[in-house]
């Protein structure tokens, strides 16, 4: 068996598009001038507890010196060398506006500890370490992880919160006709707006299936309509609502492998006939009325206190 | 067995987010018509389907899927793949038939669903 090359992008390469080198760069910068001696330097790595730093003469970057440099120069005697016979001369800097993703590269690239940082100007603004990249992504993680958490958290309390002797939410979702496009959208953001609030997969599986064959239908059959989520916590109605154009025999439509869906419509395999048998089965309560010209009303409702 | 076990041993290709391949896979399901997939597929299966338009990436989203297979070298839409990176849908594509990938995830022990 042949193994293809496999193009992954992870959360963690989408991030290091969305984010610039200058939100993880440090921006406070510590420079040695090129006349200091490597004692000093090595002064200034150990008081700040750092690597390396950026070589700046007149405020313009010249160089840039590692420990590296100062154990070589410890093991040759040198320490009363100047940074300036020492430093590294190949000057890569990054720019502070510049994808993370550029940085990244960069190291892997050249194999260095540390880019000095410039603005457009050419003025150094800070200093990047790989160190400082997998802080950043692994903070900016944690800061997705707990937005969602924190959503889910204020909503799985909201009924608790609520007080009255029955408490009900309704969202609507608007659907437009022919547009496979957004096809999927409401049943998806109904998914998400239940599982935030704290509903049993099982119960989620079974109001989305309904949705989304609902929308579908809508989306195939009219030129648009809405659906109206009325969710308590103990069982959540949802009513499809369309203005056309109506379904003639409902009794025939309810028969699994029945359609009238156009030819092109099922080769992307909706319009299979089974849309509103699989509503059927995963309703605890179904109603379906239709006035040919008029349009459709769909009822559906689903107890959430029964499992499965 | 892990996504990530089954991508590298029946060779195909991943072709959005890699973000499921830790997925424990739970079992897998064929079939072209969206609404037999939607009645029977559960989370964390794996799809086989030659369908590789955009509505594959809110199947699989609406119910959890490891992930999508899509056969005999269909090529995805830009909007299939644009879609599925954003909404953590991972859709991998083969040459292979769909009779063949499903037999060889057969012969990775991963369970068909009825």
């Amino acid at each position: 068996m042949e193994k293809k090359p496999t193009q992954e992008i992870t959360r963690l390469q989408e991030l290091t598009y969305e984010l610039i080198v200058g939100q993880a760069m440090s921006p406070k910068t510590i420079t040695v001038s090129p006349h200091d001696t490597m004692a000093q330097f090595r002064e200034v790595l150990r008081v700040n507890r750092i690597s390396g730093t950026p070589v700046l003469e007149d405020g313009e970057i010249v160089g840039i010196i590692s420990i590296e440099d100062l154990i070589k120069a410890l093991a040759a005697g040198e320490l009363a060398a100047t940074v300036d016979e020492k430093m590294c001369r190949r000057l890569e800097t990054l720019y502070a506006d510049e994808p993370l993703v550029s940085a990244v590269d960069k190291f892997a690239r050249l194999k260095f500890g540390r880019f000095p940082v410039v603005d457009r100007e050419g003025h150094l603004v800070g200093v990047i370490t790989q160190g400082d990249i997998m802080h950043t992504l692994l903070r900016r993680l944690e800061v997705d992880y707990r937005a969602e958490e924190v959503h889910r958290y204020r909503a799985s309390h909201i009924f608790e919160d609520i007080v009255a002797d029955e408490a009900a939410l309704v969202f609507g979702y608007r659907i437009i006709g022919r547009d496979f496009d957004r096809a999927g959208a409401a049943s998806g953001n109904l998914k998400t707006t239940l599982s935030r609030l704290g509903f049993d997969p099982r119960i989620i599986r079974r109001v989305v299936i309904a949705t989304y064959e609902a929308e579908i239908n809508i989306v195939v059959y009219t030129d648009g309509g809405e659906i109206v989520a009325e969710v308590r916590s103990d069982r959540i109605r949802i009513e499809a609502l369309d203005n056309g154009p109506g379904i003639p025999d409902i009794d025939l439509a309810m028969q699994p492998g029945y359609s009238t869906a156009p030819e092109w419509v099922r080769e992307m395999g909706f319009g299979a006939g089974m849309g509103l048998p699989n509503i059927k089965s995963c309703s605890d309560q179904m109603k379906l009325e239709s006035t040919v010209g008029v349009g459709t009303r769909l009822e559906v409702i689903i107890y959430a206190d029964e499992t499965g | 067995m892990k996504l990530r076990e089954v991508v590298n041993t029946t060779g195909l290709t991943v072709r959005t987010t890699a973000q499921r391949l830790d997925v424990e896979v739970t079992g897998g399901y064929a079939s072209d018509l969206l609404s037999c997939v939607l009645a029977k597929a559960q989370k964390d299966n794996l799809w086989v389907t030659l369908q590789a338009h955009p509505n594959i990436v809110a199947m699989a989203s609406l119910l959890d899927l490891a992930g999508i297979i899509v056969t005999e070298g269909q090529e995805l839409d830009a909007s299939t793949v644009e879609k599925a990176n954003e909404k953590d849908v991972c859709i991998m594509t083969t040459d292979h038939a769909t009779f063949t990938i499903v037999a060889r995830l057969a012969e990775l022990g991963v369970p068909g669903v009825d």
